[in-house]
């Protein structure tokens, strides 16, 4: 309303900061590319969030598992993570082509790391009285992975769920701003082309609504499926 | 039933250093018998519970139960620790059944047993509850059942009421003399606490700091069964005193 209200009093130029009534019109008036464009990203998002979980859980059991492999793989972690991805994204085209692979691929470049921080701590939050106790009933490494160590990380694997949501989608508009014939980003870049300004609006408006509604997403799952977790989550928070 | 001979052992740190936390620890623990182990920190009374209980090797001497060294953790042994340490995500039931679990030797009557088991305790009725659900004291009850779950004949309790509060103390104490006289088995317990020593065992192991060793064995001449009055008695008053001695008595010493 405030936004509304500042826009018209003092006259600003839509092309600069259009108003919430000329951002609705003009994205309604396109809702059926707009919403090819919002499914696009979507599921870049989910299977750039997706890959991140994939990846990370057996580097996160991994780096755990011994220093000797953690001082191996963490150096390269590092490096993915200092290269840029905006600067990485057009080399990925170049390599994989230009389909949706380098979207997912930088989408789980950026999400990624944190999950595997985050799963590695929970791996390695245990109490230790716990794997006594699992050693005291003589459980395989791989029972006491399964059984103890992964169960307890579960708080631990939201929290880190929780930020790999939002990173996919700051990385699906990364690998779209750069090779892209559809999606939110693309959109963005299209339509600020040419000077439709409320439509890059609207589509901002979108991927804001789609990190808050897939961040949710994972909430519920977690509320769902393991409300134990959550009294506990406070301390990991 | 269990006998250290000789038994030490060296830690090294990651620093490399070596620290001997138990030298020439001689003892001998009989079948059914209580005994407790008290001494200031340091004195390697939680390690000698872990050389018994198969958790680490000693690097002197021979640690036996049943006249077999032992080598490596034994289905005959249950373990309680200070913190309950129960799974969050799981049941009171599933949390007593976890060792039975751990082992592959989950069935229905380790199902019975664990329900017996939790009865015994007074936890009857909370075996669908979470742990969050449970006070601390209540959680430490489940965690005496999940160390009696595959009826060992030797149960090793580390400081098992060391986080509960004065009162919950008490009750539990009188609580495990009665599952003792139930279910007798063979006690290993550490403890801080000099009258909780006292009023449990038969015997206590008076133990002394760098390097942990055995400084004197108390034989407690007090009756059965026990509770918290016997604490006005005489053999009671001359247990404690002697063993504060044996504690405090070389400071007080070095003092004047």
């Amino acid at each position: 309303m405030l936004w509304e209200l500042i826009c018209r009093v003092f006259h600003v130029p839509a092309y600069l900061v259009p108003t919430p009534s000329a951002i609705w019109i003009d994205t309604i008036k396109l809702i059926g590319p707009v919403s090819v464009h919002t499914l696009a990203t979507t599921q870049t998002v989910l299977l750039g969030f997706l890959a991140s979980l994939l990846v990370s859980l057996p580097l996160a059991v991994l780096i755990t598992a011994s220093p000797a492999i953690a001082n191996t793989i963490y150096p390269f972690l590092v490096l993915t993570q200092s290269i840029p991805k905006v600067a990485l994204a057009p080399i990925l085209v170049v390599i994989f082509g230009s389909n949706e692979l380098p979207r997912v691929v930088v989408t789980f470049l950026v999400a990624f790391f944190p999950l595997v921080l985050s799963i590695a701590a929970g791996i390695t939050a245990v109490p230790p009285e716990l794997i006594e106790l699992g050693r005291a009933c003589r459980a395989s490494r791989w029972r006491e992975l399964w059984r103890i160590r992964l169960p307890y990380a579960v708080p631990f694997i939201f929290s880190g769920l929780k930020a790999a949501i939002t990173l996919s989608v700051v990385g699906a508009v990364v690998g779209e701003f750069v090779n892209a014939d559809r999606g939110l980003g693309y959109l963005i870049v299209t339509s600020t082309a040419f000077f439709q300004v409320p439509l890059a609006w609207g589509a901002l408006v979108l991927l804001s609504l789609l990190g808050i509604i897939l961040f949710q997403a994972v909430v519920i799952v977690e509320q769902v499926f393991f409300p134990w977790a959550i009294a506990d989550d406070k301390q990991v928070a | 039933m269990i006998v250290l001979d000789h038994v030490a052992k060296t830690f090294v740190t990651r620093g490399g250093e070596e620290v001997v936390a138990m030298s020439d620890v001689s003892l001998e623990v009989g079948r059914n018998e209580f005994v407790c182990l008290v001494g200031p920190s340091g004195c390697g009374k939680s390690t000698l519970l872990r050389l018994v209980a198969g958790l680490v090797p000693p690097t002197g001497g021979t640690v036996s139960i049943g006249g077999a060294a032992v080598t490596e953790p034994r289905d005959d042994t249950g373990i309680v620790f200070q913190a309950p340490t129960l799974l969050p995500w799981a049941s009171i039931l599933d949390n007593v059944l976890f060792p039975l679990d751990m082992m592959g030797k989950l069935d229905a009557a380790g199902r019975e047993r664990a329900r017996d088991l939790l009865t015994l305790v007074g936890l009857a009725g909370f075996e669908g509850k979470y742990p969050r659900e449970l006070s601390g004291g209540m959680q430490q009850r489940a965690g005496i059942c999940r160390a009696l779950v595959h009826d060992p004949d030797i149960l090793l309790m580390d400081e098992p009421f060391g986080a509960l509060d004065a009162l919950t103390r008490e009750e539990l104490t009188v609580e495990l003399m009665r599952i003792w006289q139930e279910r007798p088995k063979t006690i290993l317990f550490v403890t801080h606490s000099i009258p909780e020593a006292v009023l449990l065992a038969d015997r206590v192991v008076v133990m002394s700091p760098r390097p942990g060793r055995v400084a004197e064995i108390i034989n407690v001449a007090l009756p059965r069964p026990r509770d918290f009055d016997m604490e006005a008695r005489s053999e009671f008053q001359d247990a404690t005193r002697r063993i504060r001695a044996l504690i405090f008595g070389d400071r007080g010493a070095r003092g004047r």
